[in-house]
């Protein structure tokens, strides 16, 4: 019963707007902008955002990952027409952090080293990742065939490398993937074991993973290849010695990263002369990004209460003239007998329509736009359910917040001067 | 209140005053009379005498400035405006000078409109709006708006509204103001015939013809009722 009054009062606001189909469409539209920029603008953060923090937890929440870094100010030992650049991570410092930081499980050492990899006629230009098997149980990919390295192979220094997916399909193709002997700069290595592809882009990270990845013995890669990587150009020779790219360490928890990173940048900075190095924490950016989308939504907020105020502001002062208008059917129907409550509700039901038709037509704008964005543009967007339900409620609290005061205007009026009102 | 239909209407010294400025205007000032059920009164008299005033009381859009108006035992004067809202929903009916129907809405809905706000159901409220749009003759017009029907067409629909919560007590001021005499003597038959059927009605008019339908007459003079009576005076 209560139900139905309720139907028939929107039954009604719906027809009475509809007698002005473009002034209410005109009156609503500041809240269509508001509901449908809000909403398409989330989208394209949240769409944003959580790539941003899908490549970040990639990383590994838990780790701390140290890159060598040149120097810029590298004036390395210039001895005539021959120079070497000493720089960068050293086997030592594993050590050091895995004996002197007790909070820091885990400790991967990473050598990069780029090679032509061949096998019969095919060639592939390979990224060989030198390292421990310990960087297995740190990537968490499934490998696809075979086994990871082990701890003799980096004992015997053997000469045996596990492939990424793709490059494996690459370099392999048809023939027997295990066991398969690749030629790598001049060592022939055999192929243990596949490893599933890292799909995603690092964003910026370096991670020893590229599709074309060969993963071999730390201990191997340092005897077969060395430690120096000499580049000639125009007659004179760079020669750069650089022991590792990369150490990827693991805290045992998450409280413990932050203070684990402080402790690793106080130990480098003290056995090492120059900062070629770089660390990121992975957590760090987590919390930055989360931080940067919170500051995001707070400003988006606050164009969205600005853009519904002014919407509000529109509505109410349709509604008013709408009430001066229909001042004499405000009479007839008080004459009639109804209440002031009733009145009430007409008008701010007819205004909660009228604001909430317009946050409806926003949502439509706000998933169509980065839908459309999403399909041109290729730029990851996000449509959070929340979001939808947030504007709607919104919206409707618009309505009833800029509609009491006309629906009351409306319920004061003395019928009897309403009914003489022309 | 179903008491309201054997106890006769009354008001008994009723005054209502207007403030304008420092100024009072006495649009009533004291005016008595009985009103039993099933009668048919014409209030007459000057333009600014008080017969608006007077009939706006007694339909309870207004209240007196002081006096007793008495409808169904219950003083007026000291009822809510939620109390006046629901004694016209439920007991009273109006008809206008200007008609006042509602633009935007149907013939039909027109009629509804009081069953609406009674809570009617919508199928048995549409049923009755029919029902009455046939008595007073409009029964092919219900999806008509008011602005389709010529204004003697517009007062039928206004007196079939009126009639829909079935009143104890119509009221008219100037039902027949604006329009020609052919169709106002129209519409004072459909009025002479409620009354046979036992409504109580009271209507204003200046026209001596028109109000010598109705049994009962006040002349109004400066608020206060010169002459009251049966027949003609
Ligand atoms: N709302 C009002 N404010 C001030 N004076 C009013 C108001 N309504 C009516 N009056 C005055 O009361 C007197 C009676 O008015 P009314 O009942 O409308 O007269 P009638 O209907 O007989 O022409 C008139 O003098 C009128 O000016
Ligand atoms: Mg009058």
């Amino acid at each position: 019963m209560k139900n139905s009054r309720l139907l028939r009062n929107i039954h009604l606001g719906v027809k009475t707007l509809m007698l002005h189909k473009l002034r209410s469409l005109l009156t609503m539209l500041g809240v269509v902008f508001g509901v449908g920029s809000v909403i398409a603008m989330l989208a394209v953060g949240e769409g944003a955002s959580r790539e941003a923090l899908v490549q970040i937890r990639k990383l590994g929440s838990n780790n701390i990952i140290i890159d060598t870094a040149k120097p810029s100010d590298d004036d390395a030992s210039s001895a005539g027409r021959t120079r070497i650049s000493i720089y960068g991570l050293k086997y030592e410092d594993v050590l050091r952090i895995a004996e002197c930081i007790p909070s820091i499980k885990r400790t991967v050492p990473v050598k990069i080293i780029r090679k032509e990899g061949r096998l019969g006629s095919k060639t592939l230009s390979l990224r060989l990742v030198g390292t421990t098997p310990a960087w297995f149980d740190l990537v968490k990919r499934p490998l696809l065939a075979g086994r990871a390295l082990a701890d003799a192979d980096l004992e015997n220094r053997a000469n045996v490398a596990v492939l990424t997916e793709h490059g494996a399909r690459r370099l392999l193709a048809t023939e027997e993937t295990l066991g398969a002997v690749v030629k790598i700069g001049g060592s022939a290595f055999t192929v243990i074991g596949i490893i599933q592809s890292d799909s995603g882009n690092a964003g910026g990270m370096q991670t020893p993973d590229r599709d074309t990845d060969a993963y071999i013995p730390l201990t191997t890669a340092r005897e077969r290849f060395g430690d120096i990587y000499t580049q000639r150009s125009d007659g004179s020779q760079i020669s750069e010695l650089v022991e590792l790219h990369q150490i990827i360490t693991e805290a045992s928890s998450l409280a413990d990263v932050e203070a684990s990173a402080q402790a690793i940048e106080a130990m480098l900075t003290r056995f090492h002369k120059k900062k070629s190095y770089r660390l990121q924490v992975p957590l760090a950016l987590l919390r930055q990004a989360e931080t940067t989308k919170r500051n995001f939504n707070i400003v988006l907020g606050s164009i969205a209460g600005i853009s519904l105020l002014v919407g509000g502001i529109g509505i109410m002062n349709i509604m008013l003239a709408s009430v001066t208008e229909r001042t004499r059917e405000i009479g007839i129907r008080r004459a009639i007998g109804a209440k002031r409550l009733q009145i009430v509700a007409q008008f701010l039901i007819e205004t909660v329509v009228l604001s909430m038709t317009g946050g409806a037509i926003g949502v439509g704008f706000g998933v169509l736009i980065p839908w459309i964005i999403t399909r041109t543009a290729g730029m990851p967007t996000l449509v959070t359910p929340l979001s939808v339900i947030v504007s709607l409620g919104v919206s409707m609290l618009v309505g009833m917040v800029f509609g009491i005061y006309p629906a009351l205007r409306a319920a004061r009026l003395d019928p009897i001067e309403a009914l003489r009102h022309e | 209140m179903s008491t309201a239909t054997l106890q006769a209407t009354r008001i008994e010294n009723i005054t209502r005053t207007y403030q304008m400025g420092d100024q009072a205007v006495h649009a009533l000032d004291g005016v008595s009379a009985t009103f039993e059920p099933g009668s048919f009164w014409a209030i007459m008299g000057a333009s600014g005498s008080g017969k608006s005033t007077l009939l706006n009381i007694l339909g309870c859009l207004d209240r007196p400035t002081s006096g007793r108006y008495l409808l169904g035992g219950n003083d007026t004067r000291t009822q809510s405006d939620d109390a006046l809202s629901d004694i016209r929903l439920k007991y009273l009916g109006f008809i206008f000078q200007s008609f006042n129907l509602i633009a935007q809405l149907t013939v039909e809905e027109n009629i509804q409109l009081p069953l609406y706000y009674l809570g009617w159901h919508p199928d048995r409220a549409r049923q009755r709006a029919g029902e009455l749009a046939r008595r007073v003759g409009l029964g092919e017009r219900l999806h008509h708006r008011p602005s389709e029907l010529s204004g003697g067409q517009q007062q039928r629909v206004a007196i079939a509204r009126a009639l829909a919560n079935d009143p104890v007590m119509l009221l008219a001021d100037e039902p027949t103001g604006n329009l020609d005499s052919a169709t106002g003597k129209e519409i004072m038959d459909m009025l002479g015939d409620l009354n046979a059927q036992g409504k109580t009605i009271i209507m204003v008019t200046h026209e001596p013809e028109i109000a010598n339908i109705a049994k009962h007459r006040i002349v109004m003079r400066d608020g206060r009722i010169a002459s009251a009576g049966e027949g003609r005076l």
